[in-house]
């Protein structure tokens, strides 16, 4: 029984998880991204009409991580080049995003999903307890680890990470030493979108195998406030996305478990939990003034 | 190749009125983009989605009394961004302020009389307040970021109703569907004798411009703008940027509960799950579009809700989805910002280095 | 040219007088004809300059001269809208930074290029090409900082270093390159004079070496001390180049300028000293923030008549100074007195009602709202000040018109058209809006932060003597200020802020540079602590 509420918590944390990851490197490099929520739910229909039209879920996920870039680009394209406000621009973002995914997935509701295989590591999937819940997942989350420990060495191993970090901490000295500020950025916005689409398609294709209007519910934000819970370091994002997993699936469980809560309060619970963590991070002014990349949110205007 | 951005000595006051108009005409193109490729006759359809309606009366009257929400929430949230503070919540503070309007309708049925319409439009304006000043409160006390905060609480306040609807609040004679109690004659408000409008339209618009008044020529709206642009030059002239904040969240929420309250007692006349197509999100377009100007965000309401009406048309008459009516919000959206750019800054398009001359666009 | 032989192309220039160009064969920069426009602003109007090795080559002008705007060109972050640069002998195309590093020009900025939550190794191998491993480097820059006698901890966060070695920083992240060529932006701006004459010895030990340096300075004495030859800017033009050890900083500065500057008259009149109008009683303040300053009983009495400056190279409090006697920045009451009221947890509004007036550092975004025309900025400090601004909650647009027409006539403000925004104003001009807004009040108390900083010479010079005939005619004045040659012309008394002390404030007469120095390098503590 605790298995099976593992197995549930890793499904729920996640899509958090890899979006989270993408925004992190996005933040990192200076720009704020508030869109996830409306990239996310765009890679949710995507990936869904794309594996339901070939009949393949990892076409399916290839076209909902191309939607999430393809609108990373265009919020890249308003705040890197017209320089918009970044927090506004990420709102149209998700407006544009759940629109879109309305209009795209009014004509697949209701029907049957397309689950994604799951992958069987052999021997090692055996083993009682453990096995099934570190080895018999799907591909998905097995490549949430890996992206995790690429970031961490990219950002902190190599020299394109740490320009990407000088980057986000004082873009006006990276572009007086040369290194293009907006192409970083642009890359930084891609990748990020690259994995709010996967994140989407992880919740149509494996979560919950169909296409519900809103299925995201707020995950995108989620994954911003686990951006800031985590002061920006990728390991921090896999606790906190775990901890927000398992919030997520309490109101599953509790039902079978016949607590008399009323479903609506436990569904509230990781909103609830999203503001109570978001308080005690910024309650301590230090923390935050360090870890935060000094130049998120600010506009750059080189002078050439 | 490489666009250059040129920075104006000062703003370019033709841009600012030219750069929603642009934006409209930008989103018209882009809708009948899409339009072609879903197979319709573009021109038809922009007809029908944006003309069509304003030519009928009865469709014309659906435009103003969607419209009216929108006008409303849009005026507090155009002081909270001049202010610097990003009233995500305003869809919350709709949810709760109806919430709170309801409650004497429904637990108090019998209370009917001619004061029951003004306290509940006192009590929803208040209940917006309170839900709005919860993220107010984090920001000021905790320097909690109020963007992430106010959104969480749409969705709480979403799942409050849902609850309050199924559960403690279900009509009990209502055949166990998921909505409260009808509301009475007393808690209902209605048109202006002898037209199709709404009073609700009427304290809207009143509010709309006391708001552009005070934005304009009050020390209040001088004290809004300066903080907005300047935050330390704002504090230099003795401004409070606490005070302000919860100022600008309290007005904001309390015109969301107010307008949540009319909407309730007014067209719908009870509570149900969902009692709200989006308004507090499709306000934040109406703001910007706006231009955080009341008077420009009574037309620009108008343009939004058109957008909605618009949608319901083309789908009866095209068989396009209704779900284009957000896109074209959306959409509408990215063009105001992409265009408020020019108020700023110029364009410049540069060639190969060390080119004898550069162009110069806008 | 380029075959060895001196040029002896002869260039009349303006003033009649004629210039030799100096290229030969150890020339390693030769700039011709650089031009770079901005808008309508001509930056730099057909600038020739040539530096030699081994030479130490200054570039002076005021702020706007365009020098600035030419060194970039040189590193590569801007492009010429015309003219060529050769670099020994041959025509080059800087594109970027990293092109100017492979060619061996290095640059210290003026503005630090640092990264605050980075290590020193690490921001020093943003700025190579080839940086190798990070342990290596890391031993390189311990090896060279010390060997040049700027030592260095890798590993150390830049945030955590105090703004003297972070320049140290700047320098050895050159270094370690091999350039041969150095320029370097107004570097002592924020250096005591100790650390000053560090610095001018590191530079003497370049040059013996054949490493060229470009100084770019604004400080008249240090150039005539060290560097050989001084290529001066106006406006954009080359107006003169000469040998500055034959020259006074009188005549670099008529020079720089074009005329004879009028001098502060300051010391004609005696002052006439009346009551304490403000009185800082063992002000302490907590750093508000990790990168802020915290304040250490600091006591001072500002009395009628009186311009007291305090002295200080920047980041050492005088900012949070400024929020604490302005009411910004609350502390206990009695810390701050006004004319005999504690008021160190009133607010601004408060002290200004009280006859006190107050202009910041920062004049766009602090002292005026960039976006906003002059009369709304008027409008800024004085709402509750009796200017009739205000009536019944409603702003007097007339009113605020009238004061800034006569602000702008009284101050010689200049601005492209009437009631323009203060973004649009340059520098000068916004500055003595910013301060003449505050002497149109007639405040019995003025603080006033960098008065002149960024500022063209005839502005600056109208702001002084606006500030001694303000201090004559009965009121105190506070001067913060990072410029000892601004000190100097106008003070009466001077105390020095360093690390949030403040030293005694004695009498100009009593002071002297080298006395100034050793009380901004740690004087001002051991005064302070032993207070």
């Amino acid at each position: 029984m605790f298995e099976a509420v593992l197995l549930t918590v890793i499904t729920a944390a996640t899509p958090l998880l890899i979006a989270a990851m993408g925004e992190l490197v996005v933040e990192r490099s200076g720009v704020l991204n508030l869109g996830v929520e409306g990239m996310m739910i765009m890679g949710a229909v995507v990936g869904f009409a794309v594996a339901n039209q070939t009949g393949s879920g990892t076409l399916g996920v290839f076209a909902a991580i191309a939607a999430g870039m393809a609108m990373s680009a265009l919020f890249g394209f308003l705040v890197l080049v017209l320089v918009t406000n970044q927090v506004a621009t990420g709102l149209a973002l998700t407006i544009l995003g759940i629109g879109f995914s309305g209009l795209i997935g009014e004509a697949f509701i209701g029907v049957p999903g397309l689950k994604l295989p799951e992958l069987y590591v052999p021997v090692l999937s055996e083993i009682p307890f453990f096995g099934p819940v570190l080895f018999q997942q799907d591909s998905i989350v097995y490549l949430s680890f890996a992206l995790v420990a690429a970031v961490a060495y990219f950002l902190f191993r190599t020299r394109l990470g740490l320009v990407l970090r000088s980057v986000g901490d004082n873009h006006g000295s990276a572009h007086a030493l040369g290194y293009s500020v907006i192409r970083i950025r642009f890359a930084a916005i891609l990748f990020g979108g690259a994995c709010a689409g996967l994140a989407g398609a992880y919740m149509s294709l494996a979560y919950t195998p169909q296409w519900v209007e809103n299925m995201t519910a707020g995950r995108g934000w989620i994954a911003l406030a686990l951006v800031v819970f985590s002061s920006w370091l990728p390991l921090r994002v896999v606790i906190g996305a775990y901890l927000f997993g398992a919030v997520s699936v309490l109101n599953l469980h509790a039902q079978a478990v016949e607590i008399d809560i009323p479903s609506q309060l436990l569904s509230s619970l990781p909103y609830l939990a999203t503001i109570l963590v978001l308080v005690l991070i910024s309650a301590n002014r230090r923390l935050t003034l360090v870890n935060t990349p000094a130049c998120l949110g600010k506009p750059f205007v080189p002078d050439r | 190749m490489r666009i250059e951005l040129v920075k104006r000595k000062e703003h370019s006051q033709l841009m600012a009125l030219l750069s929603p108009l642009i934006a409209v005409a930008l989103t018209a193109f882009a809708a009948a983009l899409i339009f072609l490729i879903t197979g319709h006759n573009p021109l038809v359809a922009l007809y029908k989605f944006f003309i069509e309606p304003l030519t009928q009366e009865w469709s014309l009257n659906a435009t103003i009394a969607k419209a009216t929400p929108l006008i409303l929430i849009a005026c507090g949230l155009a002081v909270c961004y001049l202010s610097n503070n990003w009233n995500i919540g305003a869809e919350g503070q709709f949810i709760v302020g109806a919430l709170f309007g309801s409650a004497l309708p429904i637990l108090m049925p019998d209370f009917a009389n001619a004061a029951t319409l003004p306290l509940m439009l006192i009590f929803g304006a208040v209940g917006g307040a309170l839900w709005a000043l919860i993220p107010a409160l984090l920001k000021t006390r905790f320097n909690t970021n109020e963007i992430l905060t106010s959104l969480m609480l749409v969705y709480v306040a979403s799942l409050l109703l849902d609850y309050l609807v199924r559960g403690p609040w279900r009509d009990p004679g209502g055949y166990n569907f998921p909505e409260s109690r009808i509301f009475s004659d007393a808690a209902t408000l209605s048109y202006i004798p002898g037209t199709s409008i709404s009073y609700a339209t009427l304290v809207t618009i009143a509010i709309a411009i006391v708001l552009a008044i005070v934005l304009a020529r009050t020390l209040k709206g001088f004290e809004i703008r300066v903080m907005g642009e300047s935050p330390r030059a704002g504090s230099f002239a003795g401004f409070s940027s606490r005070r302000l904040t919860i100022f600008a969240f309290a007005l904001a929420g309390g015109l969301a509960g107010l307008a949540g309250t009319m909407e309730v007692s007014g067209g719908l006349n009870q509570l149900l799950p969902q009692i709200s197509p989006g308004y507090g999100f499709t306000a934040i377009i109406v703001a910007f579009l706006g231009r955080l100007n009341p008077f420009g965000i009574i037309v620009a309401g108008f343009v939004l809700a058109l957008s909605y009406i618009g949608g319901e048309a083309v789908q009866s008459a095209l068989g396009v989805s209704n779900k284009i009516a957000s896109v074209i919000q959306g959409l509408l959206l990215f063009f105001v910002l992409a265009c408020d750019t020019f108020i700023l800054y110029r364009i410049r398009i540069v060639g190969r280095r060390h080119a004898a001359g550069e162009v110069s666009h806008v | 040219m380029g075959d060895g032989v001196a040029d002896s192309v002869v260039q009349e220039m303006d003033d009649g007088s004629v210039r030799r160009r100096r290229s030969g064969e150890n020339t390693l920069l030769d700039a011709r004809g650089l031009t770079k426009r901005f808008g309508d602003i001509l930056a730099n109007d057909r600038v020739d300059l040539v530096i030699n090795k081994g030479e130490i080559h200054a570039l002076l002008g005021e702020n706007g001269a365009g020098k600035s705007t030419l060194v970039k060109m040189f590193y590569g972050s801007l492009d010429p809208d015309g003219g060529e640069i050769l670099w020994q002998g041959r025509p080059v195309d800087i594109g970027n930074p990293a092109a100017a590093r492979e060619l061996g020009i290095g640059m210290v900025f003026q503005h630090f290029s640092l990264f605050e939550a980075l290590s020193v190794v690490e921001n020093i191998a943003l700025a190579l090409p080839n940086p190798g491993r990070m342990s290596e480097l890391a031993r390189r820059i311990e090896t060279v900082s010390r060997d040049y006698g700027l030592p260095l901890d890798p590993d150390d966060i830049v945030a955590d270093l105090p703004v003297g070695i972070r320049q140290r920083i700047e320098i050895v992240r050159c270094l370690l390159q091999e350039p041969q060529l150095i320029i370097m932006d107004e570097p002592t701006s924020v250096l005591t004079p100790q650390e000053a004459d560090l610095l001018f010895l590191t530079l003497n030990r370049l040059a013996q070496e054949g490493c060229a340096v470009l100084y770019i300075s604004h400080r008249l004495e240090e150039v005539k001390r060290i560097c050989h030859h001084a290529t001066i800017l106006r406006h954009g033009q080359v107006v003169r180049e000469c040998d500055p050890t034959k020259e006074t900083p009188a005549s670099l500065a008529s020079m720089m300028v074009g005329a004879d500057v009028a001098s502060v008259s300051a010391g004609a009149q005696k002052p006439v000293i009346g009551n304490t109008r403000l009185a800082l009683s063992n002000l302490s303040a907590r750093a508000a923030t990790p990168f802020a300053t915290a304040l250490n009983r600091i006591s001072l009495d500002l009395r009628a008549g009186e311009v007291v400056a305090i002295a200080g190279v920047a980041g050492n409090g005088q900012g949070e100074l400024f929020d604490a006697i302005s009411g910004e920045m609350p502390v206990a009451p009695d810390m701050v007195v006004l004319d005999g009221k504690s008021c160190g947890n009133r607010n601004i509004t408060w002290r200004r009602r009280q006859n006190a007036a107050f202009v910041p550092e920062e004049r766009l975004g602090h002292g005026s709202v960039p976006g906003m025309k002059l009369s709304q900025n008027i409008v800024l400090t004085r709402h509750s000040t009796g200017d009739k601004l205000i009536s019944g909650s409603f702003v007097s647009t007339a009113q605020a018109s009238v004061l800034e027409k006569r602000i702008k006539q009284k101050y010689d403000v200049r601005m492209s058209h009437d009631d323009a925004e203060a973004r649009s104003l340059s520098g000068g001009n916004l500055q003595k809006f910013v301060v003449g807004r505050e002497l149109d009040r007639k405040p019995g108390i003025l603080i006033v932060n960098q008065p002149t900083w960024g500022v063209d010479a005839g502005a600056a010079a109208l702001i002084r003597q606006a500030l001694i005939d303000l201090a004559r005619s009965g009121s105190a004045v506070l001067v913060i200020s990072q410029d000892l040659d601004e000190i100097f012309e106008i003070a009466d008394r001077i105390a020095v802020i360093s690390r949030g002390y403040l030293s005694e404030a004695e009498p100009a007469s009593d002071m002297t540079r080298e006395r100034v120095g050793l009380l901004m390098a740690g004087g001002a503590e051991t005064q302070g602590e032993v207070a």
